[in-house]
Order: C-alpha cells, then sequence, then structure tokens
C-alpha cells in the first residue's frame, strides 16, 4: 500500500535539487546556516561550488539571491518558512517581487508539523504573505512525488516561486503513472457531487482519507489537490461550488489568508456558495510531537469528515 | 587627471546636477540634496563602467546599484547624459505613466537593480559580484549606500557576506554627507566610525572627497589594485552640493524646491557650466 510509504517534502526538496543540479547549471542553492534541516545539505554535498551559505541572515540572503537572478543564475534561497517569508517578507516583496526576479525560495518546516520547537518555529502565515506580492507563485506540495514535481517546475516557470515544504514525513499518494504537475491546475483526487474538500499540502492525504469517512456515511465528497495556491486554478474551484454546492478547505496555515481565503474569495465573485475552513484558527501553535499536534488543532481526517459532515447537514438543511 | 577630462568630467557633473535640479522640480517631490551629493561620484563612475548605452543588458557589463535608491534623479540624470534615454524624460520623473519612476527600477533602460527600501541594493550587488565569481566574468559591481542608510541592520549581514566570500569584484560607495530625514546622522543614531565598521568587517577602506575628481580617480585606482576582500569607499560630500541654498540643510533631503527656488537653482548651475566652458 502507498500509505505506508512515508517522506518529508524537505527530504524531497533537497533530493530534487540533487537530481536536477545535473540537467540545470544555472542552479545554485543558498542556505542560512539551516542546510542541515532543509535538506540543501545534500546539494551541498553533491555540488558544493554551487552551494552559498549566507550564515543567519534571511535579508541578506534574500537580496543575494536577487542579485544571482539578475545576471541569469537560478538561485533558491532556502529557510524554515518563518524566516524566508516572514523575516524577509519585505526583501522578498522589494528585492524579488517588485523587480520580478527568477528567484526560487524554498520554504521547509512549514505549518504547525514541525512540532516540538513551538510557535515561534511553526509558521501558519507564510502563504497569507506571499500571496500579497503581485507576480508571486506559491506552490505547496502535498507528497514526494509532488514536491519533486514541484522543484522542476518552478526552475521552469521564469519569475519568482515560494515552494513550501514541510518538516513532517508524509505519505507519498501521487505515485502513480498519470500523475502530471502543472502550476496553477488542481487535480480532482476523487469525483462526488455532495460537497467538496479542497485541500493543499498534507492535508491532502488527510481529505482523501476524510472523504473515505463521509462515503461511509453515505456523503459523496470531492477531493481537489490545489498544489497551487497562486495563481488559483479558479475555473477547476469554481466548477466544484457549481457541482457541489459547498466547500471545504483544507490547509495547515492560518484560515486566515492561506487556502481558504483564496478559495473563499474566488466563489464569492464567481459561484458563492458555503466555503468552511479547516485550518489553523486565529491562534499560535505550541509544543508537541508533530501527529499529535495535527490532531490538536483539527488538521485531521477525523476533523475534516466532521466539519464537512456538518457542512453536509446545513446544506440540505 | 587630466586637465581636459576633470574639465569633461566637472561640465557633465554641472548638466547631471542640472537635470536633477529639472526632475524633481517637475515632479513637485524628491529628494534633491542626496542627489546633488553622489552627482560627481556617478558622472565618474559612469564615465569608466563598461556599459553600452544601446545595449543597457548586456551580460558583461559593469553594474551599479543605488542601495540609496531615493537619490535616482542622480542617476536617471547621468543615464540620460550617458544616452540611456532622452533627458526629456527627467521632466516627467514620478509623473503617472512616466518611464523614471520614483525610486529605481529594473525595467529602466541602465537601471540595474530596483531599490530605495534602504539596505537592500548592497545585498543585490553582493549577488550580482557573487555571481560574477562563480562564472568567472570580469565585470565590477558599485553599490552607493547613504550613510543614514547603514543604519538598517541588512547592510552589516551583507557586508560580512561579501568579506566571507571575498568579493572584490565589489565597490561600495558610502555617501557621507552627514545628514538624514532627522537631522544629522551622528545625532539620530550615530553609524559611525563608519571606516572602523567597514573595517572590522574585513573590507578594504578609503575615504575621498566626493567633489574633488582627482581624489575620486585616486580613490578608485586604489580600489581597482585590492584583491581577497571587497573595497568600501567613505566619500566626504555636502549633500544638496551645487546649489548654494540646498548645501548642507537637511530640510533640503525631500523637498523639491518652488518655482523660485528652482529658478535661482537653474541660475546658480548655468553661471558654473559657463564658468567651466569658459576655462575650458
Amino acid at each position: 500500500m502507498s500509505e505506508t510509504i512515508k517522506k518529508a517534502t524537505r527530504e524531497s526538496y533537497g533530493e530534487a535539487l540533487v537530481a536536477l543540479g545535473e540537467k540545470y547549471e544555472n542552479l545554485v542553492v543558498l542556505d542560512a546556516d539551516l542546510a542541515a534541516a532543509t535538506k540543501t545539505g545534500m546539494f551541498k554535498k553533491a555540488f558544493p561550488d554551487r552551494f552559498y551559505d549566507c550564515g543567519i541572515a534571511e535579508a541578506n540572503m534574500m537580496g543575494v539571491a536577487a542579485g544571482l537572478a539578475t545576471t541569469g543564475m537560478i538561485p533558491f534561497a532556502s529557510s524554515f518558512a518563518m524566516f524566508a517569508a516572514g523575516r524577509a517578507f519585505e526583501i522578498v516583496r522589494n528585492s524579488i517581487g517588485y523587480p520580478h526576479l527568477n528567484v526560487k525560495i524554498g520554504a521547509t518546516h512549514a505549518g504547525i508539523s514541525v512540532g516540538e520547537d513551538g510557535a515561534t518555529h511553526q509558521c501558519c502565515e507564510d502563504i497569507a504573505l506571499m500571496r500579497t506580492i503581485p507576480g508571486m507563485v506559491i506552490l505547496n506540495p502535498a507528497d514526494d512525488v509532488e514536491a519533486k514535481a514541484a522543484v522542476e517546475a518552478a526552475i521552469l516557470y521564469d519569475g519568482p516561486v515560494y515552494c513550501r515544504f514541510g518538516r513532517l514525513a508524509v505519505p507519498v499518494i501521487n505515485n502513480n503513472p498519470d500523475y502530471h504537475f502543472e502550476i496553477g491546475k488542481g487535480i480532482t483526487l476523487r469525483d462526488g457531487k455532495d460537497l467538496t474538500l479542497v485541500a493543499t499540502g498534507l492535508m491532502v492525504n488527510e481529505a482523501l482519507q476524510a472523504a473515505n469517512m463521509l462515503a461511509e456515511k453515505g456523503i459523496s465528497a470531492r477531493v481537489l489537490n490545489i498544489h497551487t495556491i497562486k495563481p488559483l486554478d479558479t475555473e477547476l474551484i469554481t466548477a466544484a461550488a457549481k457541482e457541489t454546492g459547498c466547500l471545504v478547505t483544507c490547509e495547515e496555515h492560518s484560515i486566515i489568508g492561506g487556502l481558504g481565503s483564496a478559495v473563499a474569495e474566488c466563489t464569492a465573485e464567481t459561484c458563492p456558495v458555503p466555503v468552511y475552513r479547516v485550518g489553523v484558527k486565529d491562534m499560535y501553535g505550541y509544543s508537541g510531537p508533530a501527529v499529535q499536534l495535527l490532531k490538536e488543532f483539527g488538521l485531521c481526517a477525523e476533523n475534516i469528515a466532521a466539519v464537512a459532515a456538518e457542512a453536509y447537514a446545513k446544506k440540505n438543511g | 587627471m587630466d586637465e581636459l577630462i576633470r574639465r569633461q568630467l566637472q561640465i557633465t557633473a554641472c548638466h547631471v546636477r542640472m537635470g536633477i535640479i529639472e526632475g524633481v522640480y517637475n515632479a513637485k517631490s524628491g529628494h534633491p540634496g542626496g542627489s546633488l551629493s553622489i552627482a560627481d561620484l556617478l558622472t565618474y563612475l559612469y564615465s569608466v563602467m563598461y556599459v553600452d548605452p544601446k545595449n543597457p543588458d548586456m551580460p558583461d557589463r559593469d553594474r551599479l546599484v543605488l542601495s540609496k535608491g531615493h537619490t535616482a534623479p542622480a542617476l536617471y540624470s547621468v543615464l540620460a547624459e550617458r544616452g540611456f534615454f532622452s533627458k526629456e524624460e527627467l521632466k516627467s520623473l514620478r509623473h503617472i505613466g512616466a518611464l523614471l519612476q520614483g525610486h529605481p527600477c529594473i525595467h529602466i533602460p541602465g537601471v540595474d537593480m530596483s531599490s530605495g527600501s534602504l539596505g537592500q541594493g548592497i545585498s543585490a550587488a553582493c549577488g550580482m559580484a557573487l555571481s560574477g565569481k562563480h562564472r568567472n566574468e570580469n565585470y565590477h559591481v558599485y553599490a552607493v549606500l547613504g550613510d543614514g542608510e547603514i543604519q538598517e541592520g541588512q547592510v552589516w549581514e551583507a557586508a560580512m557576506f561579501a568579506a566571507h566570500y571575498g568579493l572584490d569584484n565589489l565597490t561600495v560607495i558610502v555617501d557621507n554627507n552627514g545628514l538624514q530625514i532627522d537631522g544629522k546622522v551622528t545625532e539620530v543614531c550615530s553609524p559611525e566610525p563608519i571606516t572602523d565598521k567597514f573595517a572590522a568587517f574585513g573590507w578594504h577602506v578609503i575615504t575621498m572627497n566626493a567633489h574633488d575628481f582627482d581624489d575620486i580617480e585616486r580613490a578608485f585606482r586604489e580600489a581597482e589594485s585590492v584583491t581577497g576582500q571587497p573595497v568600501a569607499i567613505i566619500q566626504r560630500s555636502v549633500k544638496g552640493k551645487g546649489v548654494s541654498f540646498m548645501e548642507n540643510q537637511v530640510g533640503w533631503h525631500g523637498t523639491a524646491p518652488n518655482q523660485e527656488q528652482y529658478q535661482q537653482a537653474m541660475a546658480e548651475l548655468t553661471a558654473e557650466l559657463n564658468r567651466l566652458e569658459a576655462l575650458a
């Protein structure tokens, strides 16, 4: 069973960089003293002369990446999401976003599944921050297969891309021959007519599990994998709104400004239907084992199924 | 420096200053003080840098990042003098739909990096210099910073980085005019001793008189000879240099001249231009 294979998308990120380093000679990798954790250390080992450690100085790292990009290099600037999107936000906005430079931001340790390190490192705001930057592409892969595909898609795309990866090992769900990754194109993983679970990142697998639970209750749930938060696949989401009449968004991110917000903003204009947001409420995380934390915060199949069942009841009430 | 070259640089710098005043006056906003203090520097640099107005994106060109981006009028005026775009563009600086944005934008011919949020340009310059080293390119990268700007922490992150990677193809010029919006830099939050700070970060430090082309040439000749470490040139300058009533006046940091002030400034610069041309 595919569920038995688990891998953290940060591992996939490191492996993808190594695999693609040979193919793309202009690829260089920057890190801010977290190479062992972000897994760019793998690239450093394979291509030592194309890896530059910037030390614990994320602001400068983003600016250096911008400068490299002006000369035709393709830099991946790596750190934890908290520092890449948070601390360095204004540099990403003004030195990368505004000049629309070909910089790829590899942000690992996103969300509360960082676990024991606690709230200071559990970034649930990065998608919200990055979404507001004009022209920024945001990729939030669900598993190993998708993360690797996302890295290459980011390289092939000419412009700034924010790639979000996780620390926690998650099940590989996309290892099928038909899998195809295209920036901005969501994937319908399961069809359904009663409601739609719109998921991203590690919540895609939880949404699939939730759909199974809902099926047992006689509720037919469609499942969408929205690996690209921006540009959002508004066609796929609008069609789901029209055809199922109710959406439940699922993300390991604040319900403010993330996928839930993006979907609600979309359907408010194209097809207003109820949108329920499963995500981190307006609060900080705390220390604990990642899997347990995800359950505590309702970022699990059981809670998605519960929210969806209630949504379905209201829809038919 | 050859007499003829010095005279020509002085004449060009005078035209550059007139362009700054023209631009800021027509924009009814902008930053004349810090633009005038780097007019001689940029005039000199764009006379020696390997750039081609007909091919502004030439891959092996020398690069300049105006990290103190609010002094864009100086950069624009120099680029116009060099023929990157028409001098007429200066009159629509900051206007809706204009080519010349309030702060440097990478899409403007000759502008190597968008800048203006202080402290960021030096990092981009480090990236350009690192790329040059990485690919064995021979181009040189210049970054112009304000003395107030170096209060930004990112500047020192970049300073550490440049020294660590031995970026001797990077020259940073700190425009030490001593004034920032809120007053004297030493009274607002002193960045002094600037020379010692860069030296402590592993840079080769040179001081120069920002308004003496012989000294400017001396400083850059010394900078060229340095290997294995980045160079910081601390230029002692006069904010508002060249327009009597703007010189050393903090109020002219970010204020546009009114019509009367514009006319007086242009009259002074025209008189200076006539004087220089008579000598030539």
